[in-house]
């Protein structure tokens, strides 16, 4: 920076030590949410010497920090797709078509635990849980039920599915097939990220190597059978959800995604073209100008991983397009309505973050998955961004500012530093099993709950202006407990009608297949949902080849 | 001469796996000077049960996230009564709606801490309750 | 107590529970009580594993445990993880891992903290395996803290110990400290598909060579915990030992060493504990001054308050 510039710093150095000898700041040290210092006044010399074409470019080139298209939301907004799925197929399906009446241009399912760790409805691990966070899909015909009256090839379906995804994929291909949809038409995403449900969400089956053959199956049969699909949608949702900090959220994932990268390259999959149809999955969270900068540091750090590590030079195959939610640990159970602002305040962020599709919190989130009323206010959020708050006219609106670019730098910094030591350690696997991962989520979530019980961290409502709650007069969504009883019912009229002899020989080509490495188990897979072999009957016949994964306690 | 520790089982029953809360839960209790016995997921009631009586555990800390609280309280709490084990403290936390938390009580849970309380809260309520179960002793 | 003994004897759970609680807490009356069961002990194998963090412990613990329920044995499991320095409390996580036998009813498993205590496993560890023995256990696992320098409490508790080591932890150079191969019956190498494996057994199998000429050389088992691969061969050498400590000479010199060492701590425990009662009533501020002003000294000082309880002691 020029002298003139330094000098007028240095005497607005002064004056400020003056002001604080009067009136102190809040704190003795600000820090972002997530642990990284902020400056006070965060001025042009931060940027100074910053080559903007090397490290910021144009949105839609490389390295994509600017977004992953030229035109961004100008051309088209980001997909409103929200989360929702419960009970039956058939009270799931009356939701979809309600939102996709009310505006939503995507749908995204959500499964219940069981099906999400491969059990049917009458399995004794099932027992109160059906229906409870998500639909109870059993067979290819709840999954008909889920989707009457949707036409496959107009809709874009994310499944919230991770280890037994290949089964409701095929569901879904099935489903697509009797509407006469090929192949070919269906767009949409599979979760299909194992790694984070041994980190931080807990929905995993099989033990990790029988797990990303799995995986690796499903990109090879997307990438020749169904091009449109995305066949995993990497995620830092919930690493962050557990208690990451930001620049964690951004590690581990993009961690994660280099170890699914070189498990489909040791296949002998090409990165410039299954890299295309990887998406990633992040959260929205409080700190405002770190979460903008934390989009804008993935995509800068993805594109840099796939070019340089891998080798890539497709364009389409070096950017990172994620969907993005809220974060649904940030609302309080407390004065549920101030959650509203919050939800506005972070899908804002991932606006200005440059998100290819989002999911809004609903109100009620800390009490019970949403009202009907919840979520239009959820939904209503999103379309107030976008069509009146100006933000969507122009590309990636806060490029240039200082702060915003020197935290895209700073967590840029540091996610790479995490993912170096795992690099070290022998990769993301090892990292797993050693507890590395772990230990850092849990050591932040429990920093932030001290924080948070000593005040340092304030959660109005909660620890600050806290009123006498009475009883709250919201309205919400109960499950019907009859839900297990009449998928149970459903089952068993199932069983007895389809072809049983058909459903053994599938299940038992599935086996041999699963015993041999180098089959590729969707087709089998296809075939056996065809003939409405159950989810359950399908993972159990995997779990007996595979075994099941204990999980790995680092406390 | 050892002071008598609280000891305290945290469970997650069913197939939730969302562990944040449990284990910050457990960490709380460990740094307020308790022993805790962390289950780890996918406990089923009988699993539970079973930790608590072969522990000797003065309470049990069940951690539901997933709306299946009402069946996972009353079958543990039910089954500890069969065992004659109803002394024993049955606590909890999670997303469970305020108007689910009377039925919770009446059926036995001794509190149910939702989201946003402190963890200090929790500790100093289960080492009241546990002077008190001791007291009866 | 003795409806509560019999309860335990009888094979109740709660009250076996109950019993080790009171044993780890020190109640006066457990002296009398395992007094009274001792005559019962002898029978069961004393097993303790032990080895670093990591090593796969726990999941080996519990294949073990499926070997001898396949068996028809009856298992009993102590499973110690460190208590803080700092809050006293414990988080005990071990049992996660074998969690799929709880409910068995012949498998019983308890997880303790250590408590303060040094050596890797709780005072009251020893104490509990007396009572499980006495009520009917054939098998009682001890699983430790990783073990270093000071961590050699098991030995002196279990019959047979064995040492899980894994390849790529830098095993090889633990190995080295003094101790380990004084602590070892057995050895399992685990996570035995991993690279590196050859050169641990390699390096296990060399120290070995240096005490090769005694009566029980231990042998070294290659497992994978995870698969169960290896352990059934690693649990009939553990049987192997045990025949070996009843049948052989030099077996029953180390179950003379491990019963005089049970004397001692119970000897050591009454000591210190009448010795502190007898300090803390002769502990006044004015003998706090004499000291200070080195018109007395600690040597004096504690003569005087040993001579209260042994009279005329001197310190020579």
């Amino acid at each position: 920076m020029n002298k003139e510039y330094t000098e007028a710093k240095a005497r607005f150095e002064a004056g400020v030590l003056k002001t604080l000898q009067k009136n102190k700041e809040r704190k003795d040290a600000f820090s972002t949410g997530g642990g990284l210092p902020l400056e006070r006044l965060y001025g042009p010399e931060m940027t100074e010497g910053a080559d903007y074409l090397k490290e910021v470019g144009f949105p839609g080139e490389y390295p994509f920090t600017r977004g992953v298209q030229s035109t961004m939301f100008r051309g088209r907004f980001w997909t409103m797709r929200q989360y929702a799925g419960f009970a039956s197929a058939e009270e799931s399906n009356e939701r979809y078509r309600y939102l996709l009446a009310s505006g939503t241009t995507g749908l995204s399912v959500a499964f219940d635990l069981p099906t999400q760790i491969g059990y049917d409805s009458d399995d004794p691990m099932a027992q109160g849980e059906c229906g409870k966070v998500g639909v109870a899909i059993d067979s290819l015909k709840d999954m008909e039920i889920l989707f009457d009256q949707i036409p496959l090839d107009k809709v874009s379906t994310s499944m919230t599915i991770n280890a037994p995804a290949s089964v409701l994929l095929a569901m879904y291909i099935c489903v697509g097939e009797k509407q006469g949809v090929p192949m070919s038409a269906l767009s949409g995403t599979i979760q299909n990220d194992i790694l984070k449900e041994y980190i931080a969400r807990g929905t995993y089956i099989f033990p990790p190597k029988p797990s990303m053959r799995l995986i690796t199956d499903i990109f090879e049969f997307c990438s020749q059978n169904v091009p449109k699909w995305n066949t995993i949608s990497i995620s830092g949702y919930h690493i962050r959800e557990a208690g990451s900090t930001a620049a964690q959220e951004v590690a581990f994932t993009l961690a994660d995604g280099i170890a699914y990268v070189e498990a489909a390259r040791s296949k002998g999959l090409d990165p410039n073209v299954f890299g295309e149809r990887l998406s990633f999955f992040f959260n929205a969270h409080n700190d405002f100008l770190e979460e903008v900068a934390k989009f804008r540091a993935a995509r800068r750090m993805w594109a840099k991983i796939m070019k340089d590590r891998f080798g890539v030079t497709n364009p389409k195959a070096q950017m990172l397009r994620f969907h993005t939610q809220t974060g649904g640990s940030t609302l309080t159970a407390q004065q549920p309505e101030n959650n509203i602002v919050r939800v506005t305040m972070q899908a804002l962020s991932a606006v200005l973050g440059g998100t290819q599709s989002l999911h809004t919190n609903s109100m009620d989130e800390a009490l019970a998955l949403p009202s009907e009323k919840s979520v239009m206010i959820a939904l209503r959020t999103q379309q107030i961004i976008a069509y009146e708050s100006g933000v969507t006219n122009t590309v990636d609106p806060l490029a240039g500012s200082y702060v915003v670019e020197s935290l895209t730098n700073e967590i840029e910094e540091k996610a790479f530093e995490y993912i170096q030591q795992i690099d070290e350690m022998g990769g993301m696997l090892t990292a797993i099993e050693k507890g590395y991962v772990q230990k850092h989520i849990q050591d932040s979530a429990y920093e932030f709950q001290r924080a948070v019980e000593s005040k340092e961290a304030v959660v109005v409502g909660v620890n600050k202006f806290q009123i006498e709650e009475k009883n709250k007069d919201m309205k919400l969504l109960t499950v019907d407990a009859s839900v297990g009883e009449r998928q149970i019912k459903k089952l068993h009229e199932l069983k007895a009608s389809r072809d049983n002899a058909a459903v053994s020989n599938a299940l038992e080509a599935i086996r041999l297949a699963a015993l041999d490495e180098s089959r590729n188990l969707m087709p089998l897979i296809i075939d056996a949902v065809r003939v409405y072999a159950t989810e359950g009957e399908i993972c159990g016949v995997l779990r007996g080849v595979f075994g099941e994964y204990t999980e790995n306690i680092v406390l | 001469m050892d002071e008598r520790k609280i000891r305290v089982v945290v469970a997650k029953p069913g197939l939730d796996g969302h562990d944040r809360g449990a284990k910050v839960v457990a960490r709380a209790l460990r740094d307020a000077g308790m022993e805790v016995i962390y289950t780890g997921l996918r406990q089923t009631p009988e699993q539970i049960v079973e930790t608590v009586l072969q522990e000797d555990a003065d309470a049990v800390g069940i951690s539901i996230l997933s709306g299946a609280h009402t069946f996972y309280f009353t079958k543990i709490i039910n089954m500890l009564r069969e065992k004659d084990a109803g002394d024993i403290i049955v606590f909890g936390g999670g997303v469970i709606p305020d108007s689910d938390i009377p039925a919770l009580l009446e059926a036995g849970a001794g509190a149910v801490f939702g989201p946003g309380t402190s963890t200090t809260v929790c500790v100093e309520w289960l080492e009241e309750a546990v002077a008190k179960k001791r007291a009866k002793e | 107590m003795d409806a509560l003994l019999e309860k335990a004897l009888g094979g109740d759970i709660r009250s076996i529970a109950r019993i080790i609680s009171l044993i780890e807490n020190d109640n006066p009356e457990k002296d009398v009580l395992l007094k009274r069961i001792y005559p019962m002990t002898g029978n069961a194998i004393v097993l303790g594993i032990t080895g670093s963090p990591g090593a796969g412990k726990s999941t080996l613990t519990d294949k073990v445990i499926e070997h001898f329920r396949s068996q028809e044995k009856k298992v009993g499991v102590i499973a110690v993880d460190p208590s803080s320095p700092f809050s006293g409390g414990a988080i005990l996580a071990d049992r996660i891992r074998m969690q799929r036998h709880t409910g068995d009813p012949g498998v019983y498993i308890r997880s303790m903290g250590t408590r303060g205590s040094l050596g890797g496993l709780s005072r009251g560890t020893r104490e509990s395996v007396i009572l499980l023995d006495a009520c009917g256990y054939d098998v009682i696992i001890i699983e430790t803290v990783g073990v270093g320098q000071s961590e050699v409490d098991i030995i002196k508790i279990a019959d047979t110990v064995c040492l899980v080591l894994v390849p790529g932890m830098g095993d090889d150079i633990q190995i080295m400290k003094a101790g380990i191969m004084e602590i070892a019956n057995v050895f399992a190498i685990n996570k035995a598909d991993k690279p590196g494996v050859d050169r641990v057994a390699a390096e296990v199998r060399l120290m070995l060579d240096l005490v090769k000429e005694r009566p029980w050389v231990p042998p070294v088992h290659l497992t994978i915990a995870e698969n169960g691969s290896g352990i059934d061969e690693l649990v009939e050498s553990i049987v192997s030992h045990g025949v070996f400590l009843k049948n052989n000479p030099d077996g029953v010199r180390r179950e003379w060493r491990r019963l005089a060492f049970e004397v001692e701590e119970i000897l050591l425990q009454h000591i210190t504990r009448m010795a502190e009662k007898s300090w803390n009533a002769y502990k006044t501020d004015e003998v706090m001054e004499q000291l200070l002003s080195r018109k007395s000294n600690p040597y004096t000082v504690a003569e005087d308050v040993l001579s209260k309880i042994i009279p005329g002691t001197r310190m020579v």
